[in-house]
């Protein structure tokens, strides 16, 4: 079938803004856009810049945006993006500067990688601790939830809402990477107490909204915003609980154990606290809430069948045997 | 035979967002829904109890879970976090037993086993497969013509797809079909699958409103003339924080910002008062001044009042 692929073009020595072009071809079944990109250049027009290596996704080098979404250009069929979205639409990956056309500059990306220490941190002193003589890895001792799988192609981080407006956020693939790192049993609780301590400030764990893009476009399934779930745990299990983000979850937390659903009224005196300049901002905001009836009693009754609710967070506290790690942050 | 659900209103619905509730009770008949509300059921956890601990998530869903099927009902969500967090949890009880067990043991002192019958809907979902555009169109008595209407489906109603099974994360298309057959206009925008912001709203505010202003502003640069979203996290940080958001993008907004069954209702020719316009913070006049023209006016007359009985049928 002859189909007809728009490409984003951009060189920034000549062009003042991108440009889409339209590229007719012949293509058969099976084809893939990186295949189509390929013979463009071969074909039509060898101006055409994109990058791309192993073609069978493991180099984590096509990585770019196609209808909309990013996806590897290798393992993408043009079939079936044309019959989801019934056009093929290529641009390089979102929000980050375009070298030329599907081409992106990623130093910011692995900047990031290198800033949250992707190698394991020295322990005070090998000779005594403990586990030095046990540290090679063994079946069963650890965990990395598949975040090993990552081959940092850069789509998570182009597709990040966070990202998007704070350029500075660490963004999915780096806190991934570190979070890797937090589940090596090498590495002793001291060093991972004060990588969490980096972790935990701003531009980190806490600047996730959540918005799960991460998890939907990575190629490996690597999750990596269940990565950064798991990182917020690990600081508030660390005794990090003084960022706004940890007290969002305590306090959320136990306003559900103490009420059973959420109270809004109540939120804002969990999170923001003493911080006076950020109570003068929700003040006003929570007046005009109280005037158009948004504002729920904080003093109201808790849900019928609480009970329930208390027992539930009771036996997670408890622990039991089976599981056995339970453990809720309690907060003073 | 009525649809019938187990209603799991959701904290927001019975909190911040009152007027989601009130909508939602105030349209339901008129579309053949019957619901019993679990009123004692607790919040999903919002993502945010998972944080604390899995399992006490994972807990107090399998506990709302044992409700609805005592009730021998699915549940019928009206938040797109709730559907999100607990169409989630939902399937891993049912596909990991030993997790299932576990969980149960958490309950079992309060005599509480969820078996794993139960299936989770949002009203959206049941509005476009199980109630049917058909019968949402012959419902209409205020047509939403001319109106360009921006759908904001919000995260947690999309993504990941895997565990929710209903719309393409990519090209998600229910809300669009609701806007049509009320007869609006669907305006497509980049923003209507990205994030309101709100997760972080109270300690992040700066990511947060620029989040919803950026999604605002492309929905009125594309002529958006209001904003559907059916999820109460997103329309409050839309509606509540839009001063502030329409500040981090340099734009006055003044985006009015409906409920998903806020949107039917109007259609449905139901007074604005029953829908709990009041309550917004932007206010939704704009959309009411030429829906009022249209209530007794010619338009109205157009539109087919044949089938008022077909509503109880």
């Amino acid at each position: 079938m002859r189909l007809t692929f728009s490409i984003q073009r951009y060189n920034p020595e000549t062009d003042v803004h991108p440009h889409e072009e339209d590229y007719r071809l012949e293509v058969g079944r099976g084809t893939t856009v990186l295949d189509v990109l390929i013979r463009i250049k071969n074909e039509q027009d060898g101006t055409l810049a994109c990058r791309y290596s192993c073609r069978s996704a493991i180099c984590g080098s096509c990585a770019m945006e196609i209808n909309g979404s990013e996806k590897l250009a290798c393992r993408t069929s043009v079939r079936k993006e044309l019959e989801r979205h019934g056009r093929i639409n290529i641009a390089p990956l979102r929000n980050l500067p375009v070298i030329k056309d599907l081409v992106v500059d990623m130093s910011s990306f692995w900047g990031k990688v290198r800033g949250v220490t992707p190698w394991i941190s020295e322990t005070s002193d090998v000779a005594t601790d403990p586990r030095s003589g046990e540290m090679a890895l063994r079946p069963g001792s650890y965990q990395f939830h598949n975040v090993d799988a990552c081959i940092m192609c850069g789509a998570c981080v182009a597709a990040c809402t966070t990202h998007e407006v704070s350029k500075g956020f660490l963004g999915p693939a780096a806190l991934a990477k570190a979070d890797r790192f937090l589940s090596d049993p090498r590495e002793s609780p001291a060093a991972k107490h004060a990588r969490l301590s980096e972790l935990e400030k701003d531009d980190g764990i806490w600047d996730c909204v959540r918005c799960n893009f991460c998890v939907q476009v990575c190629p490996k399934d690597v999750k990596p915003m269940e990565a950064i779930i798991r990182l917020r745990r690990a600081a508030i299990a660390s005794g990090l609980t003084a960022s706004g983000g940890a007290r969002h979850i305590t306090g959320f937390a136990d306003i559900i154990e103490h009420h059973g659903r959420l109270n809004e009224a109540l939120m804002p005196l969990k999170i923001v606290r003493f911080n006076l300049k950020r109570m003068l901002g929700v003040i006003p905001l929570g007046i005009r809430m109280l005037l158009k009836g948004k504002v729920p009693n904080p003093f109201g009754r808790p849900l019928p069948g609480i009970v329930q609710v208390r027992s539930i967070f009771a036996a997670a506290r408890l622990g039991s045997p089976q599981a056995g790690r339970r453990r809720l942050a309690k907060v003073p | 035979m009525p649809l019938k659900y187990a209603l799991y209103p959701g904290c927001a619905a019975k909190g911040a967002t009152p007027e989601l509730y009130q909508s939602t009770m105030a349209i339901i008949g008129r579309l053949g829904i019957e619901v019993v509300e679990l009123a004692a059921a607790s919040c999903c956890g919002a993502g945010v109890v998972t944080e604390a601990d899995p399992d006490v998530a994972l807990a107090l869903n399998a506990r709302t879970f044992a409700q609805a099927e005592q009730l021998g009902l699915d549940v019928m969500t009206i938040c797109g976090t709730c559907q999100g967090v607990m169409g989630a949890a939902n399937k891993r009880l049912k596909e990991d037993p030993s997790l299932l067990e576990r969980i149960n043991r958490m309950l079992a002192g309060d005599g509480i086993a969820y078996r794993g019958t139960v299936t989770v809907k949002h009203l959206l979902w049941i509005v476009v497969r199980e109630v049917g555009l058909q019968r949402l169109g012959d419902q209409v008595r205020v047509s939403m013509q001319d109106f360009r209407i921006a759908p904001f489906y919000g995260c947690y109603i999309l993504r990941p797809s895997w565990d929710l099974g209903f719309d393409d994360p990519e090209n998600p298309t229910s809300l669009e079909k609701v806007i049509r057959a009320v007869g609006g206009e669907p305006v497509a925008y980049p923003g209507r699958t990205k994030c309101c912001g709100f997760p972080v709203i109270l300690e992040k505010e700066a990511i947060a409103v620029a989040m919803a202003g950026n999604n605002m502003k492309e929905a009125k640069d594309e002529g958006a003339d209001f904003m559907v979203t059916p999820c109460p996290l997103c329309h409050m940080s839309l509606d509540i924080y839009q001063d502030r958001a329409g500040r981090a993008v340099n734009a006055r907004l003044n985006l009015p910002i409906l409920h998903l069954p806020q949107l039917l209702g109007l259609a449905m020719g139901i007074p604005p008062k029953d829908l709990g316009v009041s309550h917004h913070l932007v206010p939704v006049d704009s959309i009411l001044r030429v829906i009022e023209k249209r209530g007794g006016s010619k338009h109205a007359q157009q539109l087919p009042v044949s089938d008022q009985q077909g509503a109880e049928g």
